[in-house]
């Protein structure tokens, strides 16, 4: 195991957890400032992913289709939230749990019934396809690099919007106490529809830009909806900063723990063996992080103060 | 009518009615409507042991399935190994049950609200994976049993009318045993610390070992409804304990209604029948289940339960 | 004759209408396939493909007129047993056709073989089922699943790879994958990667696959696993040949596009294998559905043929199970895939090819036969199974 390779797996850890961040931070605005537990939201990310693809097929090119799928996703976020969440802010968890795992089902069937069961494809943009060397001699894809950058700058917009612009104050103000901002005169509804569309339309993006390295198939947001809430606790529910941070640390863990673990482990037992546990352990490894982490802090890293 | 006959009208009916399912499978093809039966009653079974933590206890666990993968894999390791006495199938079943509760339990239940059922989940995943891992029981592929389980070195389980009763009875008996406990002082702390953990810290209770035993005692009940499971599909998988049984558990509850017990088979029953009509209906009915759902939640407060009346204050 | 026509007395008489009874009874036909979910894609296929032989058949199967029914097994060993009970009790079939996935024909083998009704794989292939838990009611239209890794395996051994990296899915069928291909291949297997079931991301291992510079990569990876590798392999840059089974086939060419050209296969059948029957198949298929079968819609068709020429064979009278055994062991029918008969655990015994991805006329991708690895090519396991021949 060279140091180069370990890098470039950390590379593929931070671009796998960026796309995570993507999802969680819609995800923990919606439960943080809403107390909403939204279901959901994996398949917002599948549905970005499908208007991508359908963009780009329409319009031949991957810029256009990320453009169009944007707003689309958007408005789809808020049709959902006018027809059916908004009526169940004030319901019982239970109660949102089940009626948005209705919404899953339906909509994994409708893109079924829209688009085929079939996965789809779509190309990879030719500016950004090929890719370009790096340190000691390894390349890495020019796409991949294009997600951690397009990642990142999202992390900083959310940052500054959260951190330094009037609609962020509320938006924190309402995570820590949504009835106190009401109170205060604040149209509280309308900054839920604002904050649900636009965690919708982060979903969305996620999902649109993962549409050209991964198949476009019905079903695929329900295991990122899982990781997106183990991110979301792990750093502590409403913390944009806990997502972030919680959401490197399962895409390195994940990444560098399936390729360390065996590695460590045929240092201990036979190789045998060290494989067996390997693979057994490897899976695990993310649950595991999550346990221990809730183990020694309840309400995960940073837990917003209520 | 009164509220309280009211309360009783749902669970008596639910039960006469399944207690009458064998008398109107004569009528059909037998086999086929006492599986799809059985089934549900198992399925009710591990439900309304969940609802015991849910409704009772305010515990959503997201990872309940594994008490049913720790019941079927009990059966199907035993037997692979030729020990197919029911009892001890049973004991393992009912011993693996309560030590992985115990295990869990005292580490999930530090937490609580979303990261307990974020907790859970992992713990059930971590569990879902080993069992994928096994490759001695078939690994992913799960493993196909030989027969069902014995007693006392009888085949009494063969017949499907016999596994039928003996799941029925096991879920009256523990619909009869859950509803003394709640009823009783262990279930109004349990409730009492649902509602204001610190009053009841305050009055001098330790709800922690209140809230541990009902989750080892929904454990076990779980884990008698894997050992029923695997003899009826005849068959373990960890397919029996993935994430999406976990959640079906709870949308069956939550269905059924919160905090009745009854409510559960309900639920269960509802969310059975629903697919098993459903499907034979359309190959696309999973676009017609999602919106009744929804449908249920935003017009039909407090589940079937609520409906029908009765329904817990 | 007249002697006999004589002696035809009163209950020869009555046996006749009997049997003419009999034969306006219908060939009922249960078929389980996962139709939901991310792998709908292939039941899909194999419904198609059995649905186009019965209508070839003018609707009938063995003169019959045919009753289908069709159910999903959503993937769910348990839901799977629940339905083919159904089938089997509710519908009364005489045979079950099914399914897709190994880890669901492991749950229902049993209820199906046990009712005494005959079981058709129109694909999963368990080992498990080849040895010595066979089954006088179990056959497969498919093959047994080592056999197509094998094929990879004798290929890399042939071509003198010296250094083979291995990838496959953490479960069952990717660790007989592996074992399927090291079988025949003697060379150094460089790494025996395992990424978790429906893993998306293969970057790390691709950066594992251009460090370590093996000669080949071996994979197995189903379905939209299979998507992902293929369209992340070629975006790394990546030229070594990948020699596969079940990862580039006609259900996800579509998806994976020009990125999966070139690519190795191993496999029972291709579109382009030239007989009369396949030509005319899949110019049908074609029509009917604008897209290319797979190996999953010709076993698919090949099931419904089988069962039509055992239903022929014993003049629709299905009570009798050994006659209905016997004609089911000759597979008198016209396979698509050419030269076809059973070994005696009920797979078949058929030629192997190597398969590539190539461009049809039309501009849709295939996999098209480049060489013959293996002829007439019975499993190794029948050794282990008691039945007789």
């Amino acid at each position: 195991m060279s140091l180069t390779l370990l890098a470039l797996q950390a590379l593929n850890g931070l671009q796998f957890g960026l796309i995570l961040f993507l999802i969680a931070a819609g995800l923990t605005l919606i439960f943080g400032v809403m107390d909403f537990i939204n279901l959901a939201h994996g398949v917002q990310y599948m549905v970005g992913a499908y208007l991508a693809a359908w963009f780009t097929a329409a319009t031949g090119s991957f810029g256009l289709g990320l453009l169009l799928a944007m707003p689309t996703a958007l408005a789809f976020g808020l049709l959902l939230e006018v027809l059916i969440f908004r009526h169940l802010y004030e319901r019982s968890h239970l109660d949102q749990v089940l009626a948005t795992f209705g919404i899953i089902i339906f909509l994994n069937e409708g893109v079924r019934l829209l688009w085929g069961s079939a996965p789809l494809s779509v190309p990879l943009p030719e500016s950004l396809s090929g890719s370009i060397p790096l340190f000691g001699g390894i390349s890495y894809p020019v796409y991949r690099l294009a997600i951690i950058a397009a990642g990142l700058g999202v992390a900083a917009l959310l940052y500054g919007l959260v951190n330094h612009t009037r609609i962020g104050m509320l938006v924190r103000a309402g995570a820590s106490n949504a009835a106190m901002v009401s109170a205060l005169g604040i149209n509280i509804r309308l900054l839920f529809t604002v904050v649900f569309g636009f965690g919708a339309m982060l979903a969305g993006f996620a999902g649109a830009m993962v549409a050209p390295i991964l198949s476009v198939e019905p079903g695929m947001g329900d295991n990122v909806l899982i990781l997106a809430f183990v991110v979301i606790v792990i750093g502590g529910i409403g913390s944009i900063r806990g997502a972030f941070l919680a959401a490197l640390l399962v895409g390195l863990v994940d990444t560098l723990g399936r390729f360390i673990a065996p590695t460590l482990l045929r240092a201990l037992l036979d190789p045998a063996a060290a494989s067996q546990t390997g693979r057994a352990l490897a899976p695990m490894l993310i649950y595991i992080l999550m346990a221990a982490i809730l183990f020694a802090r309840p309400s995960g890293l940073f837990p917003v103060r209520r | 009518m009164s509220a309280r006959l009211r309360g009783t009208l749902l669970p008596v009916s639910l039960f006469l009615a399944l207690a009458l399912v064998p008398v109107f499978a004569k009528l059909g093809p037998e086999s086929f409507i006492l599986a799809i039966a059985t089934r549900l009653v198992i399925l009710a079974l591990a439900a309304m042991s969940l609802d015991l933590l849910i409704g009772y206890g305010g515990l959503v666990s997201f990872g309940h399935a594994a008490f049913l993968g720790i019941g079927a894999y009990a059966v199907g390791i035993l037997s692979s190994h030729g020990i197919d006495d029911a009892l001890l199938q049973l004991a393992a079943a009912l011993a693996g049950a309560a030590l992985f509760g115990l295990l869990t339990g005292l580490i999930a239940l530090r937490t609580e609200g979303v990261y307990f059922i974020m907790i859970t989940l992992a713990f059930g995943q971590m569990l879902f994976f080993l069992a994928t891992s096994l490759a001695a029981y078939g690994g992913d592929d799960g493993m196909t049993l030989s027969s069902r389980s014995q007693i006392l070195g009888h085949d009494l389980l063969r017949s499907d009318a016999a596994l039928y009763g003996l799941s029925l009875g096991a879920l009256l008996l523990c619909y009869l045993l859950c509803r003394r406990l709640t009823a009783s002082r262990f279930g109004r702390v349990l409730s009492g610390t649902r509602e204001n953990r610190t009053r009841m810290e305050a009055i001098g209770f330790q709800p922690f070992r209140f809230q541990l035993v009902a989750y080892v005692m929904a454990g076990l009940i779980a884990g008698l409804a894997g050992f029923l499971f695997a003899n009826q599909t005849g068959f373990v998988s960890p397919a029996t304990m993935s994430w999406q049984r976990s959640g079906d558990l709870i949308f069956m509850v939550v269905l059924g209604g919160v905090g009745t017990l009854h409510g559960a088979v309900a639920g269960a029953a509802a969310f059975l029948l629903l697919e098993e009509v459903l499907s034979h209906w359309t190959e696309h009915w999973r676009i017609l289940f999602g919106p009744l759902l929804v449908l249920a939640v935003l017009f039909a407060r407090g589940g079937i339960a609520g409906l029908v009346g009765g329904r817990r204050g | 004759m007249t002697t006999g026509k004589r002696t035809l007395g009163l209950a020869g008489a009555l046996a006749l209408v009997a049997g003419a009874a009999v034969a306006q009874e219908k060939v009922k036909v249960g078929i389980i396939l996962t139709l939901s979910g991310p792998s709908a894609v292939l039941g899909q296929q194999a419904r198609n493909g059995f649905e186009m032989a019965v209508k070839d058949l003018g609707g009938k199967l063995g003169g019959r007129e045919a009753e289908i029914v069709i159910v999903d097994d959503e993937l769910k060993p348990d839901v799977a047993v629940t339905k083919v009970k159904g089938l089997l009790e509710r519908d009364k079939v005489d045979f079950v056709v099914g399914p897709i996935f190994s880890n669901v024909l492991g749950a229902i083998v049993k209820p199906v073989t046990d009712s005494g009704t005959f079981l058709i794989s129109p694909n999963a292939g368990s080992s498990a089922l080849a040895g010595k838990n066979c089954s006088p009611f179990y056959f497969s239209t498919s093959y047994q699943n080592d056999q197509v890794h094998q094929i990879s395996g004798k290929v890399a051994q042939d071509r003198g790879y010296k250094r083979v990296y291995l990838l496959a899915p953490n479960y069952q069928a990717g660790k007989d994958a592996m074992a399927g291909f090291k079988r025949d291949y003697k060379g150094e297997v460089v790494e025996e990667s395992y990424v978790p079931l429906n893993n998306l991301d293969f970057q790390s291992e691709l950066a594992k696959i251009a460090s370590l510079k093996p000669d080949a990569l071996f994979t197995f990876m189903p379905g939209g696993m299979g998507v992902n590798l293929v369209k992340q392999f070629k975006q790394a840059g990546l030229t070594i040949p990948v020699l596969s089974s079940f990862t580039v086939d006609e259900a996800t060419l579509p998806a994976q596009g020009e990125a999966a050209l070139g690519m190795w296969n191993g496999s029972n059948w291709a579109p382009n294998l030239d007989n009369p029957q396949n030509r005319k198949f899949v110019d049908a298929y074609l029509a009917a559905h604008n897209a290319v079968p797979a190996t999953y819609a010709f076993q698919a068709y090949d099931a419904a043929m089988l069962i039509d020429s055992a239903a022929k064979a014993v003049g629709g009278n299905m009570a009798n199970k050994d006659a209905v055994r016997a004609a089911l062991r000759k597979a008198e029918f016209t396979s698509l895939r050419g030269a076809f008969k059973f070994s005696a655990n009920g797979y078949p015994v058929q030629d192997f090819y190597l398969t590539q991805v190539g461009k049809r006329a039309d501009g849709k991708l295939e996999t098209q036969i480049k060489e013959k690895i293996f002829s007439n090519y019975a499993d190794p396991y029948v050794k282990d199974c008691g039945l007789a021949k």
